[in-house]
């Protein structure tokens, strides 16, 4: 309480600087005081005290009512007061939660990290960015000896830390298959089980899984309700739909899964994507698949990499730079 | 001397009464006038959860003397359904009545000491004590 006892000799003093005056100075003053009040954790009631105390020593003979106004007056701000405190020690565990959050982010990422491999006749561009800190979208590469390159994709329904969490698990159950288990089919076969046991029941995951035969340009696939991607057939200079209308990971037990295939032709490309992109809005509506396909085509010419960042940047701008959903592309050219 | 005195609640009527009672302690005892609305806002929390959760308790005062300190104890009793979680009530940013500010962590705040006893199905027993600066 004694440093308040100082402030208010200065209080005083500035009160009846302004009082006599009536000028600006000592106004910004008064904010000053204000603010330096906020720094020490002084409450609104203890001010209204201090302008009391104040007053009556510069105005002995203030009127009972005047007087009684002023009590009236610091009473009804005790609230206020408290609420500001809760405000502040509040304010202090988002910090907090911050920090851990991102602690958490970062741990996810090297977690989940795959790198981009260097396949020779195919140009990969990928780009995973998260609404919040943690994603709860998924991308992985596996390039093999033998010469396949596997491709996922996947998408957690919902966002943000437990749509993370479950993604982990996808993770390292990939990792844990063995080479002989690598083709699509039998890869979602064995998530969906994982996915069953061990996720909340209101928890669903869409993946895709490709395994591209580096020797024969073979693209085998198979989909877990995954948001369709878009193939594009230079031969016919025409986009399609991929196909893949499987069961989401995580529903039944048993579930099996069809697989397709694609042979893929100098400059073909397939674009994978999650529903982060589709999803986007423009002001009340959701974007149509064509307006998307639009975009793509606009910057499909770009070397794979700047592709997708240039789609990404496209629709971080049309969306105020507040992406509602995770967002996931891939771009595979086949250059060759 | 250490003469006790109480207020019964039953009715929200009973708030203001305990309200009362309470700063007329603190005003003999030496209280400045903001923490005399403090008090009379802890007393406020602390009947008013009596009234809403317990329906009938009392809220009594005490004049307690230290060393060389004197201050007022707060004693909120009631024999109603008593607390399930006490780390959450006592949690900011948890209140049943949805104010900012509100409920006992607020108490905890406007006085010095606090402490809690509840046991589930025989009551609520909260003392707390403000120091006369």
């Amino acid at each position: 309480m004694k440093p308040l006892k100082l402030d208010v000799k200065s209080y005083q003093e500035l009160l009846k600087q302004y009082i006599v005056s009536e000028d600006e100075t000592s106004l910004y003053q008064a904010e000053q005081f204000s603010k330096m009040s906020m720094q020490q954790k002084i409450s609104p009631e203890e001010i209204i005290d201090v302008h009391i105390q104040a007053l009556k020593e510069l105005y002995p003979d203030l009127p009972a009512e005047i007087d009684a106004s002023l009590d009236f007056l610091m009473e009804t701000m005790i609230s206020y007061g408290l609420a500001y405190q809760e405000f502040q020690s509040l304010r202090e565990k988002q910090v907090e939660l911050q920090s851990e959050i991102s602690v958490a982010a970062s741990m996810q990422q090297s977690l989940l990290s795959t790198t981009k491999p260097n396949v020779k006749g195919i140009d990969i561009g990928a780009i995973s960015v998260p609404a919040n800190q943690m994603n709860g979208d998924y991308y992985h590469f596996v390039n093999d000896d033998a010469g396949y390159l596997g491709i996922a994709i996947a998408d957690v329904i919902g966002k943000g830390i437990p749509a993370a969490l479950a993604m982990s698990m996808i993770k390292y159950s990939m990792d844990s298959f063995r080479e002989t288990q690598r083709n699509p089919k039998t890869v979602l076969e064995n998530l969906n089980r994982v996915v069953e046991r061990n996720v909340d029941s209101s928890m669903f995951i869409t993946m895709y899984y490709g395994l591209f035969n580096l020797n024969t340009n073979l693209l085998q696939f198979s989909s877990a309700g995954h948001e369709p991607g878009f193939y594009y057939n230079a031969s016919k200079d025409e986009f399609f739909d991929i196909e893949g209308n499987g069961l989401v990971l995580g529903v039944m037990n048993n579930a099996s899964y069809e697989q397709y295939e694609i042979q893929m032709e100098k400059d073909d490309i397939v674009i994978l994507l999650t529903d982060g992109v589709t999803e986007c809005r423009i002001g009340d509506r959701f974007i149509e698949r064509e307006e998307i396909l639009e975009v793509i085509k606009e910057y499909i010419h770009l070397p794979a990499q700047e592709a997708v960042e240039s789609v990404y940047k496209y629709f971080e701008k049309l969306q105020d730079f507040h992406l509602r959903d995770d967002f996931t592309l891939i771009f595979l050219k086949k250059n060759v | 001397m250490n003469f006790q005195s109480g207020v019964h609640i039953k009715k929200e009527w009973d708030i203001v009464g305990a309200r009362q009672l309470g700063r007329n302690r603190a005003k003999e005892l030496g209280f400045g006038t903001v923490d005399q609305a403090r008090i009379a806002t802890a007393i406020s929390e602390l009947a008013r959860n009596i009234y809403l959760y317990a329906g009938t308790g009392r809220v009594s005062f005490e004049i307690v003397e230290d060393i060389n300190k004197k201050g007022l104890k707060i004693v909120a009793a009631d024999e109603g359904p008593g607390i399930l979680d006490i780390s959450q009530v006592m949690e900011d940013g948890f209140s049943t009545s949805g104010g900012l500010g509100a409920g006992l962590p607020g108490v905890k705040r406007l006085m010095d000491d606090f402490d809690i006893d509840s046991v589930q199905g025989e009551g609520t027993v909260i003392t707390t004590i403000k120091w006369v600066r």
